[in-house]
């Protein structure tokens, strides 16, 4: 059965197919009816294929708003979801039950290996509530009345949530004159305020700058006058745990090998050079870079100084031996790679004071620098082309 | 006057203007709290909601709500302190009494029966189950006017006024959007003493107004004026405790009201001829 195409442009094509009297002893019985209707003569006729174009007028379709998603779609669709986690997984060889999330991610990207630049445009398989945005069902009952008493406002999660947090300081500014006592705020650090974005997903509501500061600033007056703990735990609700990034070099372990050398090893990065350095606490100064020595590996002293800097800088020239292996980038980029891993390696042997001395003379940071790409309409990343006047 | 009254109420009630489908056929709608309403609330048939809406327009005042106030009242609330001469309007001087020490005091005796007026309007379209809205704009009693509005059951927009919200309803919130039947304001001007928006687009969109007028508002476009002060606590707890008080008696009202009709049907379906009129509620003293 032929489906029916979607009419873009507004015209249907029809085939219409002149059958007459075929003979062929095989379909004679399917043909028969047919040619019994026709009744043309004993030749048999060549099948023709009309093609009759209908031309309907165009429908302006007015530009519809979002689509809404109704309850039973989005149930469908979890639906069809689960089970087609079920049979990815039987897919995959993968026991149904305990197929993860990331399970999933893993199978699409195997059996759907694309090569688009952007990741949003890759084939995806979550769980609908991730996809479909939450959507508001219709506020209002069968006589028309909202059910919310600040319906017409408009945004009305945002103001009820600002009604309710001035409720309470009220409340507790009621409480105050009775017991002027305050308490040191010590549960905001390690957490952060929501984020305007944040705000909206949990209100499913747009909200502007201002509305999310006032919010933010009527939530840290509530913080700074005493409050009770229900009260408290309402305020957390707007908080997220933030991880503490310690701003500490890291410092590698120390390794001990099959002889029982004490060694450290670290990975050091420069343009797309990568470099791994294993440094010996007791040497000769000797370096070998993959295999070889570093005299053969870098011809040019430049380079070779640049291996140099971190054990002449904490004045350890010839006191450690130091093996590495590199790859990626040109002469310069394993050079300064190696320089990196070699200088993180030596953290572990050396004070804090020098690790400090360290990153301050820039042998602990990885250098950002890459190349910067050739853009359309110019020579180069930063070069035009020669301007001709005319 | 008590001619005139019903014939007031008529013409600012009339039913089925803008939404002939809600007010003839009253269905069993959800309450605030969430909870639906019992199914069975709708009378079964047209002649006794006829009767229903028809019985309180026959009366001058209904719900009386005469008793909630008294000239003595209001001037215990301060509700006569208006601003200085300076700030006065010239259409709110009919209502003005005199002036003391350069600040002017409403005529208490012209406020009063035109709190009246609106206290009966008010019960009346909450009687017929309307939608009505608080408007303020003063930010010191934006908690206590959404508090009101919550308490009654009806609905408050105390902040921001966005531009087209009556007028672009449809656009704003949805196609089959039902407007406020009843806007109530208790401050007319924004926070840059300049009239409300919403006054002059319920007057666009053929909405009664109720508004409390200080000497320095404009009473133009609203239905029922009531010159009082607007800037004073007592005043506006005041106004605001008369408003959900009538409209909490009018909604008890229709309840029993509808109660007994159903009671009477199926006793009239028995073949009982006694026809009850519908007692007076047994109101509670409050101010």
């Amino acid at each position: 059965m032929a489906a029916p195409c979607v009419s873009c442009g507004g015209t249907l094509s029809y085939r219409f197919f002149l059958v007459g009297r075929v003979s062929l002893a095989r379909r004679q019985g399917l043909w028969q009816t047919a040619a019994a209707g026709l009744q043309t003569g004993a030749r048999s006729q060549i099948l023709r294929l009309i093609h009759t174009t209908v031309v309907m007028t165009k429908k302006s379709v007015p530009a519809s708003r979002r689509e809404t998603y109704t309850e039973d779609f989005i149930k469908k669709q979890i639906e069809e979801f689960n089970i087609g986690k079920r049979h990815l997984a039987n897919m995959m060889g993968e026991d149904p039950e305990t197929f993860t999330q990331e399970d999933i991610d893993r199978a699409i990207v195997y059996l759907f290996p694309s090569g688009l630049f952007e990741k949003r445009a890759r084939p995806i398989m979550k769980h609908p509530e991730q996809i479909f945005p939450k959507q508001r069902a219709i506020q209002w009952g069968e006589d028309g009345r909202p059910f919310h008493f600040l319906f017409y406002t408009g945004k009305q999660s945002y103001y009820s949530l600002m009604h309710e947090v001035y409720g309470k300081l009220l409340q507790i500014e009621k409480r105050k004159d009775l017991l002027p006592e305050k308490r040191e705020m010590k549960d905001l650090i390690g957490s952060r305020w929501l984020i305007k974005e944040e705000l909206e997903e949990m209100l499913v509501e747009k909200l502007s700058d201002q509305d999310y500061m006032q919010f933010i600033r009527l939530l840290e007056k509530l913080l700074t006058l005493q409050c009770e703990p229900a009260e408290e735990e309402f305020v957390h609700k707007f908080r997220r745990s933030v991880a503490i990034q310690s701003k500490k070099q890291l410092i590698e372990p120390v390794q001990y090998d099959e002889q029982g050398r004490a060694f450290s090893a670290s990975e050091g990065k420069r343009k797309t050079a990568k470099a791994e350095a294993l440094v010996y606490e007791h040497g000769s100064g000797r370096i070998t870079v993959n295999g070889a020595d570093y005299l053969l590996y870098f011809p040019i002293t430049q380079d070779r100084e640049q291996l140099m800097f971190p054990f002449h800088f904490l004045d350890r020239l010839g006191k450690h031996d130091v093996t590495c292996t590199v790859s990626g980038g040109g002469r310069s980029a394993q050079a300064g790679a190696i320089r990196l891993a070699m200088a993180k390696a030596l953290c572990s042997f050396v004070t804090e004071d020098e690790v400090e001395w360290m990153r301050q003379a820039g042998l602990l940071t990885t250098d950002p620098r890459v190349r910067e790409r050739k853009k359309p309409g110019q020579e180069g990343a930063r070069r035009k082309f020669t301007w001709k006047k005319r | 006057m008590a001619s005139a009254l019903p014939r007031l109420l008529r013409a600012g009630a009339r039913p089925g203007r803008r939404w002939p489908g809600w007010l003839q056929t009253a269905g069993p709608g959800r309450t605030l709290a969430g909870i639906p309403a019992p199914a069975a609330s709708e009378p079964e048939d047209s002649e006794t909601h006829r009767k229903i809406l028809e019985e309180p327009l026959r009366h001058a005042d209904f719900f009386n709500v005469k008793e909630l106030f008294s000239v003595k009242s209001l001037f215990d609330a301060r509700v006569h302190l208006g601003h200085k001469a300076g700030c006065r309007h010239r259409f709110m001087e009919p209502y003005i009494f005199g002036s003391r020490l350069d600040q002017d005091i409403i005529d208490l005796e012209q406020t009063a029966s035109h709190l009246q007026l609106a206290l009966n309007f008010t019960a009346h379209v909450a009687y017929r189950k309307g939608i009505i809205l608080f408007v303020s704009r003063n930010r010191q009693f934006t908690h206590l006017i959404e508090n009101t509005a919550r308490d009654c059951g009806e609905y408050a927009h105390t902040r921001y006024f966005k531009g087209g919200l009556l007028t672009n309803a449809p656009l704003l919130f949805g196609p089959t959007v039902r407007l406020p039947d009843l806007i109530i304001f208790l401050h007319t001007l924004n926070n840059v003493f300049e009239p409300h928006v919403a006054v002059r687009d319920a007057a666009k969109m053929n909405i009664p107004t109720v508004g409390v007028v200080d000497t320095n508002c404009n009473p133009c476009l609203i239905t029922y004026p009531v010159p009082g002060n607007d800037d004073s606590p007592p005043s506006v707890q005041l106004f605001c405790r008369l408003f959900r008080t009538v409209i909490t008696r009018a909604k008890e009202k229709r309840r029993q009201v509808e109660a007994l009709h159903r009671l009477q049907s199926p006793k009239r379906a028995e073949g009982h001829g006694a026809a009850d009129s519908p007692p007076r509620v047994d109101v509670s003293h409050s101010l």
